[in-house]
This record gives structure tokens, C-alpha cells and sequence, in this order.
């Protein structure tokens, strides 16, 4: 489903290369964790994927379905299926929670060709999703994440989530800000999404959120690449030993 | 011996040597007798005060050369073909004036429950009127000067006298439609609230190439005036209007202005919070492109004790056009626990655009609680990416954070009809202009 083949990335203002040939191929159904120190150019690549300004693509292809990634605007890419949980998402005073994710529902709705939903259906559909994610009403008539606490923040995300049904989702360090009772809630909603046609990235510096989004697939980044890939028992091993051995062990 | 002059002394004889001789052209239009002595009062606090130029303070950033000129430079009649009317479906007391001239055949009957409204030009002798017309405008003429206001009180050749005596259900609304090319226009409106009363008073139209605009208004106790006035598309319209209001006890002044587009708009607010626990809200949005200057300068006067204001300003601005703002709270030492909140800001869309605040706090009285914040600035890079990333095309991302960025501002209007016929006129301003 989305496949980054040798991706070399640079801040857009300065001679700083972050990622450097990174490839990783993500099948549909699957999830795919992705771990890493500090540095390592983990938000980068969900940021280059999701069409942020201020990187440059000096080499290599990132596609979804086959069609590149890379040529598309942010909106193409989210009508596409493409959806980034932000590690911040952030607060849009004025704008209320409700109209803009109906507007964008609906904006992704019309770029596929699809017929728009009347507000009686998108609020049938938003109220039952909100309500599986302990989202209150209060919550949606709200502006966009202003007042939300850290974990009210994620909750938001996922919603978002649920509501724009996306098949690839980039899960950007979404347990980071959040205690246990919050993170279960969010693994929760991400769990129920999960099906055949679609496929999750899950970018953590823990171990501890994939206890509860089991991951079929874990991915080690360091400086800009995957160093090494394996099943969930490499998550384990981070988690018993840190980064240290395992960059040893790839440098050696 | 004869004492040599102070180049100070000698330019301000200049100026009312010029001011001299620009009133000489003039002539007082015909007035009910009434009104006569307070026109010719007003002439001759004109005369005083002179007429403003760019060297003086409150004129620092807004040139008023064009609003004083002798000759009006003629502006085509803006055709609104794609603009439905504004406030359909609100049931309201329609007051029309073409080209300034009240015209009764498009107006209803000038009579409503709770209501006496009287043309300036056809007045009788109108003892409430007489008390105020001039006066208010007068006592505004310190701190600061507003000699265009002055101006207008002496040549004001029609307006209405409005005076609700209870809660009038229906808003009165002022209508101004432009014929000619060559208009200018100076009305005068004068508005009492008895005790108790409630008024909502609408304006909007064209005006006239050029238009000169005063309220004065006096608000009773525990009375409540809705004030709110949209200027439209009319590209080349230049105008200055004046409000005056004195709000007593427990009474609330609202004010809101919508401007959109126009060549050069200087809009005066100046409110007395006379009596205890009164409220004033002075509140506008302006939207523009390339020529358009638009100035919002506001005074609120906290007299008494308990009184709560507060103005919200905000600023569309693109393709260089100038946005001001002068807005001062000014505490005297009788009004404590005053609440006073200011906030202008602008949203530059380019980089040629230039928003000039003048924000200023005053306070005498020691136990007050006063806030003010102004900032310019542009759509947030974070919140455009966040929405698009989401799927909402880049223009329709804009539209909804400029809107977001003028809801605090249109949140001050009460009425959620007439607010949301703001809302869609500036959506299909900004929708017509997003490209």
C-alpha cells in the first residue's frame, strides 16, 4: 500500500540532510511500527509524507496505491486515503470542531466523487463515533482542540480518524502526553479501525503503546534510515535495552 | 511693543485664517428654528478647533485631506448584481434616503410602538432633540478634537430623530441608496432611549461618493441600544461618521461596523459610561484590498463606577491596503471596579498591506481590571497545513481561518439573524476575492 523507496529528505532553508535513503514497504491490512531515538527523523517522515512546507525532497519515491505521494498537495493526499495523527495537533480558535470536520468529510467527498453528507447524516455518524471515544458533545461544538487537554487532543485525532475513514494512517508519537487509562481509550479507537483494506504506521519512542496496538511489524530508524526490521520482539528488546545495542550491533 | 509671534502661535493663525476661509464658502442650510442656533454653535466650534490636517495627532496616520476637500471627486454607483439586499427575512422599520435626501415613497411610516421618529429637516420645535443635537457631539470635542463631526452638526441637511420610549420589537433600519455619481452627503441622526427602553438601529447602503455620518445618541437608564452599520462594496467611497453615545446607569451600548472595501473610511466611536454599571461594546470588522485605508478610532470614557467595555476591532487586509486603529480606555478617578478590554488586530494577506495601531490605556482610579492586545500578522502556516492535511482544499482552509480570525469581532453582534447575514457577506466577499 505505501512504499518510501530510498527517500532522501533536507530542510528546505539549510544544507541539513535528515533522511537518507529510506525505504520501508507497508502492506495493506498490516500495522507497522516505527521506532527510534531522539533525532533519528521519525516526525520528519510522517511530516514529507503528509505534504508539510519546509523539507525538500532531494531523492527517492514515496507512493500510495502506486501513485506518487510526492506530487500531490496536503488535500490531494489526505482524498487519497492518507491521514497523519499529529504528535501536536493543533488549536484553531474560531473554527468549530463540528464545521471543520464536516468540511473536510465532505471536501474529501467531492474530490473522490463521491456525494457530500447532509448534517443530518454526519452528525448520526459523528455522534456515535464520538460517543465510542468518550468524546462529549461539548467537545465537538467547541473550536478545534482550543481547551482540550493533552489527551482530549488525541482523542480528537482519532475521531478525525474514524469520521475521514482514511487507508493509510500515519500515527505520529500519539501515546506521548498521555497516562495509561487515556492511551488504552486511544488503542481502543485505533483497534476498531483496523481492517483488511487498511494499513497503520505507528511512529513511538515507547514500547509501551504496542502493547496495545499490536504491531505486526517493527522498524528501527536511526540518522535517517531503517537499520533493522523484525517482529514485535524487537519492540522488546528496545524496551529491555534501549537503542544502544541494537546501533552497536547495525554499525558493527 | 509688539510681541513676535511663536512659529506655533503663528501656524495655528494660519490654520483658522484657512479654516476662515474655507466656512465663508459655506452656508448653513435651512432649518427648523430649533435647530438653527445649535448649527451656528457648531460653526463656530469649527471655526475654533480648525479642520484637521496630517500634522495633527489624531490625524497621524489617516490623511483627512480628501474628507475636507471643497471639490468631491465624483465615484460611479457601485451595481450590486450579485449581492442579494441585506437583512431579507428581518422584519424591520425601513428608512430610506437617496443620495441623503429622505425619500418617504421607499420608507414605511415613520411611526412604531414605543417609537416617535421625526426628519431632521421637518422637525417642529422637538424638545429632546434640542437638548441634545450638537450637544453630545460638543462635549466629544474634548480630549481630543473631532472638528468633522462639528462640521457635520452645522451642515447636516437631513437625518432622522429617533426616541424609543419602551422596548421597540422592530429595528429601525437606515437605508442609504446612491443615484448620483457626484454625491456628498452630511446626515445627522439623533437617538434617545428613555428608562428602560430598547433600540436596535440598523444602517447600511452606499451613501454617496463622499458622506459624512453623526450619532448622537443618549442612552437612559437601564435602556439598551443595538447599533450596527454595514458598508458594502462601493469601491470608491470615501467617508467619516461619528458616534457619540452617553450610556447611564446599568444602560449597554453596542456598536458594531462592517466595512468592506471603500477608498478612505475614518470611523469615530467616542462613548461616555456615565452612570454605574453600564456596558459598552464597540466592535468592527473591515475587509480590503489595494486603495482602501480604513480607520476605526475609539475613546471610551469610564465616569462611573462598575462599567464594563469592551472593543474587539479586526482587519482584512490584501494587495496594500492600510488598516487603523486608535483606541484609547480612559479610567477617571470616580470609576472603580471598571472592566475595560481592547483588541485591535489585523490579518495581512501580503506583505504590502500595513496595519498602524494606536492602543492606549489611561486610568485613574486605582482598583480597576484593563487588558489590551494588538497584533498583525498572517494566516498561521500550522493551522493552513493542519486543515489541508485533512483534506480542505488550501483556498477553502483560508476562507475558514480568516473567518475564524473575524468571529471574536462578530461575536459582539447579539442578534444571531443579523450576525449571520455578516457571516455570508464576508464568506462571498472572500470567495469572490480568493483568486
Amino acid at each position: 500500500m505505501l512504499e518510501i523507496n530510498n527517500l532522501h529528505v533536507k530542510l528546505q532553508d539549510e544544507d541539513k540532510a535528515i533522511l537518507k535513503g529510506l525505504s520501508l514497504s507497508v502492506e495493506a491490512g498490516s500495522v507497522h511500527a516505527i521506532m527510534g531515538p531522539n533525532g533519528s527523523g521519525k516526525s520528519t517522515l510522517s511530516y514529507v509524507l503528509a505534504g508539510r512546507d519546509g523539507y525538500e525532497v532531494t531523492d527517492g519515491t514515496a507512493t500510495l496505491d502506486g501513485e506518487s505521494l510526492l506530487d500531490m498537495e496536503p488535500e490531494e493526499r489526505a482524498a487519497h486515503g492518507l491521514f497523519l495523527a499529529f504528535q501536536y495537533p493543533v488549536e484553531i480558535p474560531g473554527v468549530g470542531n463540528m464545521t471543520f470536520l464536516r468540511t473536510a468529510v465532505n471536501a474529501q467527498r467531492k474530490a473522490r466523487g463521491e456525494a457530500e453528507l447532509s448534517s443530518g447524516e454526519f452528525l448520526k455518524v459523528i455522534r456515535a463515533k464520538a460517543k465510542d471515544l468518550k468524546i462529549d458533545a461539548e467537545m465537538l461544538k467547541r473550536p478545534v482542540n482550543v481547551g482540550f487537554s493533552g489527551g482530549e487532543k488525541k482523542r480528537n485525532e482519532i475521531l478525525q480518524m474514524a469520521m475521514l475513514e482514511p487507508r493509510m494512517c500515519i500515527l505520529d508519537e500519539t501515546d506521548s502526553g498521555l497516562d495509561v487509562d487515556a492511551m488504552k481509550l486511544v488503542a481502543e479507537g485505533v483497534n476498531a479501525l483496523r481492517s483488511e483494506g487498511r494499513a497503520f504506521l505507528v511512529i513511538t519512542h515507547y514500547q509501551r503503546l504496542l502493547d496495545h496496538i499490536k504491531p505486526d511489524v517493527v522498524h528501527i530508524m536511526a540518522n535517517g534510515r531503517i537499520v533493522k526490521t523484525g517482529g514485535p520482539e524487537l519492540a522488546l528488546e528496545v524496551e529491555e535495552n534501549g537503542y544502544a545495542d541494537i546501533l552497536a550491533e547495525v554499525q558493527a | 511693543m509688539s510681541a513676535v509671534a511663536s512659529p506655533r502661535a503663528a501656524r495655528r493663525a494660519a490654520r483658522q485664517q484657512a479654516t476662515a476661509e474655507r466656512l465663508a464658502t459655506l452656508t448653513l442650510p435651512a432649518a427648523p428654528a430649533w435647530l438653527k442656533p445649535a448649527r451656528e454653535a457648531a460653526m463656530a466650534r469649527v471655526a475654533e478647533l480648525t479642520l484637521p490636517d496630517r500634522r495633527d495627532e489624531y490625524w497621524s496616520y489617516t490623511n483627512p485631506e480628501k474628507l475636507i476637500s471643497a471639490e468631491v471627486r465624483p465615484a460611479e454607483v457601485f451595481k450590486i448584481t450579485d449581492e442579494p439586499p441585506m437583512y431579507q427575512g428581518i422584519d424591520r422599520l425601513k428608512i430610506v434616503f437617496v443620495d441623503g435626501v429622505f425619500s418617504a415613497a421607499d420608507s414605511d411610516p415613520l411611526a412604531g410602538e414605543g417609537l416617535e421618529i421625526t426628519r431632521l429637516a421637518d422637525s417642529a420645535d422637538i424638545h429632546w432633540a434640542k437638548d441634545l443635537y450638537g450637544t453630545l457631539e460638543a462635549a466629544g470635542q474634548s480630549p481630543v478634537p473631532r472638528p468633522l463631526a462639528a462640521l457635520n452638526s452645522a451642515l447636516a441637511t437631513d437625518g432622522v430623530l429617533i426616541r424609543a420610549t419602551g422596548k421597540v420589537k422592530r429595528p429601525v433600519s437606515l437605508i442609504y441608496r446612491r443615484a448620483g455619481r457626484d454625491s456628498a452627503v452630511t446626515l445627522h441622526h439623533v437617538v434617545k432611549l428613555e428608562k428602560g427602553a430598547e433600540l436596535t438601529l440598523l444602517e447600511n447602503g452606499p451613501v454617496a461618493a463622499r458622506a459624512s455620518m453623526v450619532i448622537e445618541a443618549e442612552v437612559g437608564e437601564g435602556a439598551a441600544l443595538h447599533h450596527v452599520r454595514t458598508m458594502g462594496r462601493d469601491h470608491e467611497r470615501k467617508a467619516v461618521t461619528h458616534v457619540f453615545a452617553r450610556v447611564a446607569e446599568k444602560a449597554t451600548l453596542k456598536s458594531f461596523s462592517l466595512s468592506m472595501n471603500g477608498r478612505l473610511m475614518r470611523n469615530e466611536v467616542m462613548v461616555w459610561l456615565a452612570g454605574k454599571d453600564g456596558t459598552a461594546h464597540v466592535a468592527g470588522a473591515a475587509l480590503g484590498e489595494g486603495v482602501f485605508h480604513h480607520d476605526d478610532t475609539v475613546f471610551v470614557a469610564h465616569q462611573a463606577p462598575g462599567c464594563e467595555s469592551r472593543q474587539v476591532f479586526k482587519k482584512v487586509l490584501r494587495d496594500g491596503a492600510v488598516g487603523v486603529f486608535q483606541g484609547k480606555i480612559l479610567v477617571e478617578q470616580p470609576a472603580q471596579l471598571t472592566d475595560g478590554y481592547q483588541l485591535s488586530q489585523s490579518l495581512l494577506m501580503d506583505e504590502r498591506c500595513q496595519f498602524l495601531a494606536k492602543p492606549e490605556l489611561e486610568i485613574y482610579a486605582d482598583d480597576v481590571k484593563c487588558s489590551h492586545g494588538s497584533t498583525s500578522g498572517e494566516i498561521s502556516a500550522d493551522h493552513l497545513f493542519y486543515l489541508r492535511a485533512r483534506g480542505v482544499p488550501e483556498e477553502e482552509a483560508k476562507l475558514l481561518l480568516v473567518l475564524a480570525f473575524l468571529a471574536e469581532a462578530l461575536d459582539e453582534i447579539d442578534d444571531e439573524d443579523i450576525a449571520n447575514d455578516m457571516r455570508l457577506r464576508l464568506r462571498r466577499w472572500l470567495e469572490r476575492h480568493s483568486h
